[in-house]
């Protein structure tokens, strides 16, 4: 049994003989949802006390980052159509999803993105200009994963599931209270690594979440291809609890990364977030949803932005002060003008750079080709001796 | 000084790791209380915990991918494929994870992380319990693939394997698991030859014979008898396959002019083909035949009934040499 701070409703148990497995974490199939997408706050007995201390500043400041990564996305695209960055995975719609989890983190947590993080990257501490350089091509990877505790993004579908898995392995056995986090999305759910990774989380009841942030498109295949149940279903043939949150709710999606954390850190083993989404973009630059999506359907999540969801809630609470839009206005023009400056003023790597560091330990093939490429490149650089063509 | 059994070389390399280094956890299938299918674990669950010799659920991609997060937190893994041919599964993360995270990482996450796998065939197995399949992985760059054929360089190398902050592919032959060896237990690792480095096992002046893993024994066999004959043969142990010690063989080759390759792993695109077209980029004329390949038949790993011909043995070996040396052979006359 495990006890939260409420003291009630989260806990997880062994199923007797006969008996199914219970889940009581699950919301009944239903979304969890904390905030309508009208902005009207909703509350719920067992997962209020979990964001009890987001009070007005908090609000405010879960807004302002938002829209930063709203902004972000939006400058990173115009960065990829002027020819600045070679692609680009819009986050567009996957505010609340990303903000919300990355803001529940502890510093010490460590975390394992897909490429789409790039909002959580924001809040991990990445400088802009680590977020921009992978998809500029100049760095297959943007920060120091050990700096900021976030792995470098991923782009095999679900692998860092298993990575994440054996991190918190790796947790267990330093006796440390770190929690790890997962990110994948609902395509990566089909992954067998993704379902090894639960294999294995169970077994050894890894502090790990799994926060599948389900935005019901892998590229042009749409989730019910996937899976012919709902996503926060399949965990729990595995032993793993599961919740099914409204990933357009950023507090329904703090209370439940919170929980989820809360479990990993005392010892409670792994849990299942289905943050059910939708990417409003494409799935990157170079894809278009036209060809395979129902404008309808856009249109529909549209009205259930997650930004729009919390704008409307400061409004009600009058928590949207024309200082604040203004402040929260500024951050985001700021912090798109630097992401911009320190794309486009970003040194290229060197040619001898391709060999740098396929190993940590001197390795003679590689020095062999260095050398060779090296004398070629020097090579235009030698005068032409005459009557030597 | 003590005799060991290859498999108790190994164990005792481990063993040895395990005491040094706490970071170091062993992972793998039936590796705890049934000591490995092959008894290489033997005794060390009971000695080192449950929670360092670890009985994983039976998914390679799983282990390797556990693996690769226990690295980024700062263990060493030694992950223990079954048999080689049950490798397929880990590819993904062998290829896509293990080799690349150095390089994507610019060198701020290392993966210090051993694959063993037992390889090769000749005992009898069906099918998937015998392949060869270290071309696959020396083709990819970021990892470093041995092969150990004595059980002094299993008990040596298996320690600079766990030791290296590169990921080592750590290919044992299965088929010599039981034979003895002497094994200095004392060896310093640091003054013991480099992982990366080649040996000549057996010197000699007319030919040079290029083997790896379970292929040693039977090149040296072949030495023997081809000296027998007044053919002096040398026998280089390639012991690293990624890189190749080229300037153990080229040296070789220098002064034989004679080039024969063996390994059991099938001919097309095998590292033979490799070790022949770069010696000929290297010492062109100081050869005097064509690099000669003594290797598996470029078919699935044959039903065992039928593996002895599938397999290099001392005749198809020496077989090989004559066609280096222009003697008659079984080719005479085919090639021009």
């Amino acid at each position: 049994m495990l006890t939260d701070q409420a003291g009630k409703g989260v806990h997880q148990g062994t199923p007797g003989p006969g008996q199914s497995a219970p889940n009581p974490l699950r919301t009944g199939g239903n979304l969890l949802q904390l905030v309508s997408p009208e902005g009207d706050r909703i509350s719920h007995p067992e997962f209020d006390v979990w964001v009890k201390d987001i009070g007005d500043e908090q609000l405010c400041s879960l807004y302002e980052d938002m829209t930063v990564i709203r902004r972000i996305d939006a400058e990173a695209t115009a960065l990829q159509r002027q020819g600045e960055l070679a692609l680009w995975p819009p986050l567009l719609g996957q505010e609340a999803a990303q903000i919300g989890s990355s803001r529940s983190l502890r510093d010490d947590d460590f975390v394992f993105p897909s490429y789409r993080e790039s909002g959580v990257a924001y809040v991990r501490g990445a400088h802009l200009s680590e977020i921009a350089r992978v998809w500029r091509g100049n760095a297959s990877y943007g920060w120091d994963p050990q700096r900021i505790n976030l792995a470098t993004p991923q782009i095999i579908i679900g692998s860092q599931s298993l990575h994440a898995t054996g991190y918190a392995m790796g947790v267990q056995l330093d006796g440390a209270s770190t929690a790890v986090l997962a990110y994948f999305g609902d395509g990566a759910t089909s992954e067998g690594d993704v379902n090894e990774a639960m294999v294995f989380a169970a077994s050894y009841q890894a502090p790990v979440v799994f926060f599948c942030q389900n935005n019901h498109w892998a590229i042009s295949e749409p989730v019910r291809i996937q899976s012919h149940v709902q996503l926060a279903d399949r965990p729990t043939g595995f032993g793993i609890p599961s919740m099914r949150v409204d990933g357009n709710d950023v507090m329904a999606v703090m209370a439940a990364t919170r929980v989820a954390l809360d479990r990993a850190r005392k010892g409670g083993g792994p849990t299942f977030i289905e943050a059910v989404t939708y990417r409003m973009g494409p799935h990157t630059t170079a894809d278009d949803p036209t060809r395979y999506r129902d404008p309808n359907e856009l249109e529909d999540w549209a009205a259930k932005d997650p930004i729009l969801r919390l704008h409307k809630l400061l409004e009600a609470k009058g928590l949207l002060t024309e200082d604040v839009a203004a402040r929260v206005k500024a951050k985001a023009d700021a912090v798109a003008a630097e992401l911009r400056s320190s794309c486009i003023d970003m040194p290229d790597p060197q040619p001898l750079d391709v060999f740098n560091h396929v190993y940590s330990t001197p390795n003679s093939w590689i020095e062999r080709q260095k050398d060779h490429y090296s004398r070629y490149l020097n090579s235009f650089n030698q005068p032409v001796e005459e009557g030597a063509l | 000084m003590s005799k060991l059994t290859f498999a108790r070389a190994i164990n005792a390399g481990l063993r040895k790791s395990l005491e040094n280094d706490p970071k170091v956890v062993l992972m793998g299938e039936d590796i705890g209380s049934l000591g490995g299918v092959f008894r290489v674990t033997d005794g060390l669950q009971k000695d080192f915990g449950k929670h360092r010799v670890i009985d994983s659920p039976l998914a390679e991609s799983g282990i390797i991918g556990t693996a690769v997060g226990l690295a980024y937190r700062g263990y060493r893994p030694v992950c223990e494929i079954q048999f080689d041919g049950f490798i397929y599964p880990a590819f993904d993360q062998i290829v896509s994870q293990v080799a690349k995270m150095h390089y994507r990482t610019q060198g701020r996450v290392k993966m210090p992380i051993t694959i063993r796998v037992p390889f090769g065939g000749g005992i009898g197995s069906p099918e998937h319990h015998s392949e060869s399949p270290e071309a696959y992985f020396t083709h990819t760059s970021g990892l470093r693939v041995v092969a150990v054929s004595n059980p002094q360089d299993a008990y040596t190398m298996i320690q600079q394997a766990i030791a290296s902050d590169d990921p080592v592919l750590y290919f044992e032959p299965k088929r010599r698991y039981h034979d003895k060896g002497d094994v200095d237990e004392s060896l310093d690792l640091s003054t013991a030859l480099p992982l990366d480095r080649a040996a000549v096992v057996n010197a000699g002046t007319d030919v040079t014979l290029v083997a790896y893993g379970p292929l040693v024994k039977t090149a040296k066999d072949a030495a023997m008898a081809a000296a027998d004959e007044g053919i002096s043969v040398e026998v280089i142990d390639l012991r690293s396959l990624a890189p190749v010690d080229y300037p153990v063989v080229e040296a070789s080759v220098r002064k034989t002019g004679r080039l024969v390759i063996t390994h059991e792993a099938g001919q097309s695109g095998g590292l033979g083909a490799e070790i022949a077209a770069s010696i000929t980029e290297r010492c062109f004329h100081y050869l005097e035949s064509a690099p000669v390949r003594i290797t598996g038949f470029d078919v699935p790993y044959p039903y065992s009934k039928l593996e002895m011909h599938h397999l290099p043995d001392l005749d198809r070996i020496l077989d090989g040499v004559d066609r280096a040396l222009g003697r008659p052979n079984s080719l005479s006359g085919l090639e021009g």
